[in-house]
C-alpha cells in the first residue's frame, strides 16, 4: 500500500528549522531524511522513517509554495494564503537570503550574469555548497541587485525596505552589490586570503565615502558607483610623489614623528618612497575602469604585500598610516588637503582591516 | 424592497500579470447580485489598482439577500478581444442580515479563480440597510441567527431550546448537464459554486422560517451537507436545533456558571409508564427494522444496532409526585414535536438528566435522477424513514429525546446510504417550554444535590430491559442503576465526575463486497451492514475495555461505500465514568483446550492483554476506584475477586436473572478465538500504539482529565490517499492496510505537532471516502491545544479528592434515605459499617477541603480559571456543610490566585498580533472570551487543474488548495470584523484525479462560525475594575476557561 497523496496543512503553518535548513542547503528529500536519521531524531520522538519521510516531503512542498513570495519579501508579509507569526517570517526570509563564506568569495566582484550562473557547477565542486543552494545564493544577489540598481537612497536602506532584511544582512548586500557593480577583482590567488567580512568592511568604507551619495544624498545609484568625479580629482594627488621636494618632505615629517616608536622604523624609512608611491599611484590610476578592478590586488600588491615581507607589525602599520595621512596637512605647497583626506581616511581603515595573514 | 445593499470596490493588490507585453494589468471589477450588475472603471497598468469606486446599490427583497451571494470579478480590460477573468470573490451577505452580527463587511478577500487559485486579493466594502417588513406571509426569515456551535452559544442564554428543525432542496448538478460538454472547466466550476451557493442561502432561508414558526430565534448545531448524486442531482440539506436565545450582558453572564454546582439537577428516576418502554423486537442488540419500498426507488432499511449500556433499569421508587408531575411535561412537551431531536452535544447544566445509550439507523437507497427540483419529496420521505426509526429506538430505550443528533451519506455511484445517529435520553422539561422555566429552577435549587451521575442512571425499565444487560449500582450516589458501559454521541457533560484522562478510540473495519449493479448491489451492501456494525461495536468494547474505560462519548460511525468494498470507521472518546462500574478484563477463551502450545500461546496473549490493560490504566492515570469504597464502604457486597479476568459479576442479589438473559451470548469481554480471524483480531487490538508521552487525543471538544489550557492552538486537516495492491486481496490484508494508515496518519501528526508538548490533540475528526477502486482517502481534521502538565498532575489529584469528598457527601445524603437502601436489595448487614466509616468521613470532611485551600495558596497551579470552579464548586459544598473555616481559608486564596493569574497570561496577550485569524474546530478558544458571535461561515470552494504535474502533483494541488480555503475563511472572518472562526469543520474534501490526463478535481465545503474574542488577560484587566469582592468576578474567569 503506498500513499498517493499525503498532505498536512495547518491554519498556522508549520515551520520546522531544521529542515529549513535542509532545504536552503540544497538537499533533496531522501538526503534531508537520511540526515535527520542521523541527527537521532527518531530515537527522541519513537517516530519512524515513513513518518519522517511524510514529515520532510511536507515542509519540502510548503518550502517551495513559500519561495515564489520570498523573491518579494513584502508579499509574504501582504499575502494571505500561509498564516505565519511575524518572528517566524523574518526568520524564513533572513535565512532565506543569508549566503555561504565560501560561496560568496567564489562570486564577489563577478558580473552576475548568465556566463557566471554557467559556472555554478565549478563553484559547487569547489566550495562544497551544492548547486541548487549555489542557484538559489546567486539567484538571490541578482534578484537584489536587479531591484536596487537604479534606485536613489542608500544602498543597505533600500535593501532593507525591499527585502525585510536585518541590518547587518542587509548591509553585507550591500557590499555584495556594490562589488558586483564595480566588478571588483577579489578571485585572484593573492587575494584569498581575504575574508568576505574584509572586504565588505572596505565597501561599505567606500559606499560611505567615494560614492555620489557622500556627498549629494539625491542622486541616481549613489551609493552603487564610484563618484566619477571623486575619482578625476584623485589625479591631483600626484604631485606628492611626483615632486620630489614634496615627497622628501612628506618622508622627513613621517619619520621625525615615528623615530622611536616603529620596532620596523629601519625598513620604513627605506620604503616610504615605495610604499607612497603605491598608494598615490592607486588613487590617480583609478580613473580606468581596469584599474578600479583590481584595486584591491593593487593595494596588497603595493602595499600589503612589502610590509608584509618586512613582518611589520599591525600597530606599526597603524602608527605608520596615520603618521602618513596626518603630515600631508604640514605640506604647504599642498592644496588638496580634503580630496586626501577622503581618499586617505577610507583607504587607511581598508589596508589596516586587510592587513592580516 | 425591504432592503439596500451597497458595495464599494476599494482596491486590489497583489493581481497576476495580465499583459505579457507590458508585464502589467487593465483591471475592472464587476459587481453582480442577483440580475443586476455594476462595474468599475477599468484602471490602467497596475498591478495594485486603486479603484475607489462610488456605492452600488442594489434594492432588493430580503428573500434575494438570503439565498444571493454577492459576486465579484475581477476582469482585465482587452481592447480587441474578449476581457479575460483574474478571479471571483462570493460574500456571503448573511451576517449582515442579523441586528447583532456584523454591521459591515470590509477587508481584503483573496480572488479565487477555480484553475489557477487565488490570485490577488481586493478590498471591499459592503453594507445593507433593512427596512422592517410588516408582511406576516414573507418568505424570508433575516433576523434569525445561525450558530454551528453544536451547545448554546457562549454569549447567550437559552431561553427555550424548541427542538429539531430540518429542511433540504435538491437541483440539478450544472456538472452533469448537457451544457457541460460545451463549456469550460472553469464556466462548470463557477455555476456549481454559484449554484451551491444559492442552495444554501435557500435552504438556510427556508430553516429560518421553520424557526420564526416555533417562535424561535436561531438555530443552534446547524450542519448543511451536500450530497453530490451525480448524474441524479445535487441535494442540499441541513439540520439543526431551533432556540430562543437571549444576549447576555457581559456581567450576567458569567452569573449561571456561579450558579452550576448548586444548581445541578438531580432527578429521581421515575416509574416509567409500562405502556411505553420496551418490545420484544429489541431484546437482542440487534435491532431489525422492516425494509420498505418507496414507489419508484428501490430502499432497503438495514438492521440497526442500539449501542447502550449493558444495564437494566432501576426501579425508582421515590418518584414523587412533581417530578411524575415534571415527566409528564416533558413527555407532552416532547410529544407534540414529530423528531424530538436535538444537534447538541451539550448542554445547559440541568438539561440532560438521563442518557440511554446510542441510537442509529442505516438505509440502503438506489438513487434516481430528480425529475422536479420543486418536489424534493423522495428525499424527503428517504430521511423521515429513518428518523422514524430512531425514535422508536429512543423510545425503546425508555428515552423521549435524541440527542447529539446527526445524519450523513455515502454515495457510490447510484447505491447511497443514508445514516443517522444519537444518543436517546430524557430531558429537563424546563428548556423545552415556556412558563416552566422559574418554577423548575426553584424546584431545582432545592434538591442540589452535587453527585453528577444522573445522566448515567438508566432511563429505560429494568424488568422491562429492552436488550440484555448488566446493571450496578451507581457508584456515586449508590441509589439508582447504571449500565456497566455507556455509548453516547455527545460531549461528555460538565458535571460529570470521571478519573483520570481519556483518549481517543477507534474501531476500523473493512470489508470487500463483489461489484455488482442496482439492485443487487443495494441488496449485498444491506446484508453487509449489519455484521460491520456489529464488529465495529465489538471492537469499541474491546478496546474500550483495553483502556480500562467505562464509557465512550462522542461516538461518531461513518460507513462508506466504495464499488468494491465498504469501510467503517468509528471515533470516540474513552472516559473512566466514576458513577459506572470498574470494568472488568478481557479474557481470551481457546476453542481447542487439549493442544498444549496452544494453551501456552493462549496464555501468552492473555497476558500481554492483562498487561496492556495495566499499562494503559498508569498512562491515562486510571487508579481511584478502589480508595473511595475503602474509606466509604460498599453498600453492596460484591464478589469482585473474579471481575477483573472474567465478566465483571453480578453485584446484587436480583442481577442473576440477568446473567442468565445474556447466558449464551457473545459478549464482549470473553474473546473466544476459534478461528485465524479471531486471532487476528486480538492481534490487531494489541497493535494500536499509544500517543507519544506529553500526547494526548480525544474526538470531543474537551479533553477529560485537562482542564489547564494554555492559549497555544494549531488547527490542521491532513489528507492521505492510499492505494492498495489489487493482487489477493483479502479483508484481513484490507483491515491491516486500513489500520496501518490510520495509525501512522496520527503518527505522523504526534510527530508534526511534537513542538507543542505536551498537548492534546482535540475534536479528531476522521472521515474515509473511497473515490476509486483501489485508493482510501482518509481526511482528518483536529485542533492541538497546549497545557500545563504540571498543572495537570495538581488538578487530578484535586479530581480524585473531589470525588471522594462527593463519595462522602452522597453518603450522607445516603443516611436520609436507610429505609430505601434496605428495601431496595440489601437488608441491614451491610448498611452499619457503612455507617461507621460514613460518620469518619463526614466529620473528616472539611480537612481535606481546608488542605486543599492552603495548598493553593503555595502551588502556582492555581492561577488558571479552572481551578476556580473547584474553588467555587468546593465553596459550595463547604457552604452546605456550614463549615466556617474552610470558607474563609478559600477566600483568603481569591485574591493571591488572581494575582498569579494575571502575571502568567499578560505575555500570552502581548505576543497576540494584529490581522492573526484563529481557527478552531471547538466551540471556544482556550484563554479567551467570545464576546461577540458575528454569523456563520459556509463556503464552497472547486478546484481543478490541466497541469497536475507542474503544480506539484497531486499532493502539491491539495496542499495548495486546503491553505487557499483556509486563507479564505480567514479573509472572510476578518472581513467581518472577527479573529477567530469556532467550530470550524470541513464537511466535505472530495478528491478526483486523472494522472493520465495531467488533470485533478477537489470540492471542499466549509464551516463554523466567525467571532470576535478577546483573550482573557485583557477581560482580567476589566474585572478588576469592578470593586467587587465576593466570588462572582472571579467565577466569571472560570466560565471562560470552559
Amino acid at each position: 500500500m503506498t500513499n498517493e497523496l499525503d498532505i498536512f496543512v495547518g491554519n498556522t503553518t508549520l515551520i520546522d528549522e531544521d529542515v529549513y535548513r535542509l532545504w536552503l542547503d540544497g538537499y533533496s528529500v531522501s538526503d534531508a531524511v537520511g540526515l535527520r536519521v542521523r541527527s537521532g531524531i527518531l530515537e527522541q520522538t519513537g517516530a519512524t522513517a515513513g513518518v519522517l519521510q511524510s514529515d520532510t516531503m511536507d515542509h519540502y512542498r510548503t518550502f517551495h509554495m513559500l519561495e515564489r513570495l520570498l523573491h518579494t519579501p513584502p508579499k509574504l508579509l501582504h499575502q494571505l494564503v500561509f498564516q505565519i507569526p511575524p518572528s517566524r517570517q523574518a526568520l524564513l526570509i533572513e535565512r532565506y537570503y543569508a549566503f555561504d563564506e565560501a560561496f560568496v568569495r567564489e562570486v564577489l566582484g563577478k558580473k552576475l550574469s548568465k556566463g557566471t550562473k554557467k559556472d555554478l557547477d565549478d563553484i559547487s565542486t569547489k566550495t562544497g555548497v551544492t548547486l541548487k543552494s549555489c542557484r538559489r545564493q546567486f539567484d538571490n544577489f541578482k534578484r537584489v541587485f536587479k531591484v536596487v540598481e537604479e534606485m536613489r537612497g542608500s544602498l543597505a536602506g533600500n535593501i532593507q525596505q525591499h527585502f525585510l532584511l536585518s541590518d547587518r544582512l542587509a548591509r553585507d548586500y550591500a557590499a555584495v552589490v556594490f562589488f558586483a557593480n564595480n566588478r571588483f577583482e577579489t578571485g585572484k590567488k593573492k587575494l584569498q586570503y581575504l575574508t568576505f567580512g574584509d572586504l565588505a568592511f572596505c565597501a561599505e568604507l567606500m559606499i560611505q565615502n567615494w560614492t555620489p551619495g557622500a556627498v549629494d544624498s539625491q542622486v541616481d545609484d549613489m551609493d552603487v558607483d564610484l563618484d566619477k568625479e571623486f575619482l578625476q580629482d584623485l589625479k591631483e594627488l600626484k604631485v606628492l610623489v611626483a615632486d620630489k621636494d614634496l615627497l622628501d618632505l612628506h618622508k622627513s615629517l613621517v619619520c621625525t614623528a615615528l623615530r622611536g616608536k616603529l620596532s620596523v622604523f629601519p625598513e620604513m624609512e627605506a620604503n616610504f618612497k615605495n610604499l607612497s608611491r603605491g598608494l598615490v599611484n592607486i588613487a590617480s590610476k583609478l580613473t580606468h575602469t581596469k584599474d578600479v578592478r583590481d584595486l584591491f590586488v593593487d593595494l596588497v600588491e603595493k602595499f600589503i604585500e612589502p610590509c608584509r615581507s618586512d613582518r611589520w607589525p599591525l600597530n606599526d602599520v597603524r602608527l605608520f598610516l596615520n603618521q602618513y595621512s596626518a603630515s600631508v596637512h604640514s605640506l604647504d605647497g599642498f592644496r588638496h588637503q580634503a580630496l586626501w583626506d577622503r581618499y586617505m581616511v577610507t583607504l587607511r581603515s581598508c589596508l589596516l582591516r586587510m592587513y592580516h595573514d | 424592497m425591504p432592503g439596500k445593499l451597497k458595495v464599494k470596490i476599494v482596491a486590489g493588490r497583489h493581481l497576476p500579470v495580465m499583459d505579457r507585453a507590458s508585464d502589467l494589468t487593465d483591471a475592472f471589477v464587476e459587481v453582480k447580485f442577483g440580475n443586476m450588475t455594476f462595474k468599475t472603471d477599468v484602471y490602467h497598468k497596475s498591478l495594485n489598482p486603486q479603484w475607489n469606486s462610488e456605492w452600488f446599490k442594489f434594492e432588493v427583497d430580503d428573500e434575494d439577500l438570503q439565498d444571493e451571494p454577492l459576486q465579484i470579478t475581477v476582469l482585465d480590460h482587452d481592447t480587441y478581444s474578449a476581457n479575460d477573468a483574474i478571479g471571483k470573490v462570493y460574500i456571503d451577505i448573511d451576517p449582515l442580515l442579523y441586528s447583532e452580527a456584523a454591521t459591515v463587511i470590509s477587508g481584503w478577500f483573496p480572488i479565487y479563480d477555480t484553475i489557477h487559485g487565488i490570485r490577488g486579493e481586493i478590498n471591499v466594502v459592503v453594507k445593507v440597510d433593512l427596512f422592517n417588513d410588516l408582511n406576516r406571509f414573507r418568505q424570508s426569515s433575516c433576523g434569525v441567527k445561525f450558530f454551528c456551535t453544536t451547545s448554546i452559544p457562549k454569549c447567550y442564554r437559552a431561553v427555550i431550546i424548541h427542538g429539531f428543525v430540518e429542511e433540504l432542496v435538491v437541483n440539478e448538478d450544472p456538472e452533469y448537464q448537457w451544457i457541460d460538454r460545451i463549456r469550460t472547466p472553469r464556466a462548470s466550476n463557477e455555476a456549481r459554486q454559484r449554484l451551491i451557493s444559492l442552495m444554501s442561502g435557500e435552504l438556510q432561508r427556508k430553516i429560518g422560517l421553520k424557526v420564526l414558526e416555533m417562535r424561535g430565534n436561531a438555530v443552534v448545531g446547524y450542519l448543511q451537507c451536500f450530497d453530490l448524486e451525480g448524474e441524479s442531482g445535487l441535494v442540499v440539506r441541513a439540520i439543526g436545533t431551533a432556540c430562543t436565545l437571549d444576549k447576555l450582558s457581559s456581567t450576567a453572564a458569567f452569573l449561571p456558571a456561579c450558579n452550576s454546582p448548586s444548581k445541578e439537577m438531580k432527578e429521581s428516576p421515575l416509574v416509567h409508564p409500562p405502556s411505553h418502554g420496551c418490545r420484544s423486537t429489541h431484546n437482542s442488540p440487534i435491532h431489525t427494522a422492516t425494509g420498505s419500498r418507496l414507489t419508484q426507488n428501490f430502499s432497503v432499511s438495514v438492521p440497526t444496532l442500539i449501542y447502550t449500556g449493558m444495564g437494566s433499569g432501576s426501579a425508582g421508587k421515590e418518584g414523587g409526585p412533581f417530578k411524575a408531575l415534571l415527566r409528564q411535561q416533558t413527555q407532552s412537551a416532547l410529544e407534540q414535536r414529530e423528531f424530538p431531536f436535538f444537534t447538541l452535544t451539550a448542554f445547559p447544566p440541568g438539561f440532560l438528566v438521563h442518557v440511554g445509550g446510542v441510537v442509529s439507523a442505516r438505509s440502503v437507497k438506489l438513487l434516481d435522477r430528480i425529475h422536479n427540483p420543486d418536489e424534493p419529496e423522495t428525499r424527503d420521505a428517504w430521511w423521515a424513514e429513518i428518523r422514524q426509526e430512531i425514535k422508536s429506538h429512543a423510545k425503546a430505550l425508555g428515552c423521549h429525546a435524541v440527542v447529539g443528533y446527526s445524519e450523513s451519506t455515502s454515495i457510490c455511484e447510484e447505491v447511497c446510504i443514508l445514516s443517522a445517529s444519537g444518543t436517546a435520553a430524557v430531558l429537563n422539561p424546563r428548556f423545552l417550554q415556556d412558563g416552566t422555566v422559574e418554577g423548575c429552577l426553584e424546584q431545582r435549587q432545592e434538591e442540589n444535590l452535587p453527585a453528577g451521575c444522573g445522566f448515567c442512571h438508566i432511563p429505560y425499565d429494568e424488568l422491562n430491559m429492552p436488550f440484555p444487560a448488566h446493571l450496578t449500582y451507581c457508584y456515586s450516589c449508590r441509589k439508582q442503576k447504571v449500565p456497566d458501559v455507556l455509548f453516547t454521541t455527545i460531549d461528555l457533560p460538565t458535571d460529570a465526575t470521571v478519573i483520570g484522562k481519556g483518549c481517543l478510540i477507534q474501531a476500523r473495519l473493512c470489508r470487500l463486497k463483489k461489484k455488482a449493479q442496482a439492485e443487487a448491489n443495494a441488496t449485498a451492501i444491506s446484508n453487509l451492514l449489519p455484521f460491520m456494525e456489529y464488529e465495529v461495536h465489538t471492537q469499541l468494547m474491546n478496546k474500550l475495555k483495553l483502556k480500562g474505560m467505562n464509557a465512550l462519548f462522542g461516538l461518531r460511525i461513518q460507513i462508506t461505500v466504495g464499488e468494491n468494498m465498504l469501510m467503517g470507521l468509528a471515533s470516540a472518546t474513552g472516559v473512566y465514568l466514576t458513577a459506572l462500574p470498574t470494568p472488568g478484563g478481557i479474557q481470551i477463551a481457546g476453542k481447542t483446550p487439549n493442544d498444549g502450545s496452544y494453551e501456552q500461546h493462549i496464555s501468552h496473549m492473555q497476558k500481554k492483554i492483562n498487561d496492556t490493560i495495566a499499562k494503559n490504566k498508569e498512562l491515562y492515570e486510571i487508579n481511584p476506584p478502589e480508595i473511595p469504597e475503602e474509606i466509604i464502604g460498599s453498600p453492596i457486597p460484591e464478589p469482585r475477586q473474579r471481575s477483573r479476568l472474567l465478566r465483571s459479576q453480578s453485584e446484587s442479589s436480583d442481577e442473576v436473572i440477568e446473567l442468565d438473559l445474556s447466558h449464551g451470548k457473545k459478549d464482549a469481554f470473553v474473546l473466544e478465538i476459534d478461528d485465524t480471524d479471531a486471532m487476528e483480531d486480538v492481534h490487531s487490538l494489541l497493535t494500536d500504539v499509544p500517543p507519544p508521552s506529553g500526547f494526548y487525543s480525544c474526538n470531543t471538544e474537551i479533553m477529560p482529565g485537562i482542564n489547564n489550557w494554555t492559549s497555544e492552538i494549531q488547527m490542521f486537516t491532513s489528507v492521505r490517499v492510499s492505494r492498495l495492491s489489487n493482487i489477493n486481496l483479502t479483508n484481513q490484508t484490507l483491515n491491516k492496510n486500513f489500520n496501518d494508515l490510520c495509525e501512522n496518519l496520527l503518527k505522523s501528526l504526534y510527530f508534526k505537532l511534537r513542538s507543542m508538548i505536551p498537548c492534546c490533540l482535540c475534536h479528531v475528526n476522521f472521515t474515509v471516502s473511497l473515490p476509486e477502486d483501489e485508493l482510501i482517502q482518509v481526511t482528518v481534521t483536529a485542533v492541538a491545544i497546549t497545557f500545563d502538565k504540571h498543572q495537570a498532575v495538581q488538578t487530578t489529584k484535586t479530581h480524585v479528592e473531589k470525588s471522594l469528598q462527593r463519595a462522602s457527601t452522597d453518603n450522607e445524603e445516603l443516611l436520609q434515605f436507610p429505609l430505601e437502601l434496605c428495601t431496595d436489595s440489601l437488608g441491614p448487614h451491610p448498611f452499619s459499617p457503612a455507617k461507621e466509616h460514613l460518620e469518619s468521613a463526614s466529620s473528616n470532611s472539611g480537612i481535606p477541603a481546608a488542605q486543599r485551600a492552603t495548598s493553593i495558596d503555595y502551588s502556582s497551579f492555581a492561577d488558571r480559571c479552572n481551578s476556580w470552579i473547584e474553588l467555587i464548586k468546593l465553596k459550595a459544598q463547604t457552604i452546605r456543610r456550614g463549615s466556617i473555616k474552610t470558607t474563609v481559608s478559600v477566600e483568603k486564596a481569591s485574591p493571591l490566585t488572581e494575582g498569579h493569574f494575571r502575571q502568567r497570561s499578560a505575555p500570552a496577550c502581548a505576543n497576540s498580533t494584529v490581522g492573526v485569524v484563529k481557527m478552531t474546530p471547538l466551540s471556544f478558544i482556550p484563554g479567551a472570551k467570545i464576546t461577540k458571535y458575528l454569523g456563520i461561515i459556509n463556503m464552497f470552494f472547486i478546484r481543478e487543474t490541466t497541469s497536475l504535474r507542474e503544480e506539484g502533483g497531486v499532493s502539491g494541488f491539495l496542499h495548495a488548495f486546503i491553505a487557499e480555503v483556509f486563507a479564505m475563511v480567514r479573509a472572510h472572518v476578518a472581513a467581518l470584523g472577527g479573529n477567530a472562526v469556532v467550530s470550524y469543520i470541513m464537511k466535505q474534501c472530495v478528491f478526483m484525479e486523472n494522472p493520465n490526463k495531467n488533470q485533478a478535481q477537489c470540492l471542499i465545503n466549509v464551516s463554523g462560525d466567525a467571532v470576535i474574542f478577546v483573550r482573557e488577560s485583557e477581560l482580567e484587566i476589566m474585572s478588576t475594575q469592578q470593586p467587587i469582592a465576593s466570588c462572582q468576578p472571579a467565577c466569571g474567569g472560570g466560565e471562560i476557561a470552559t
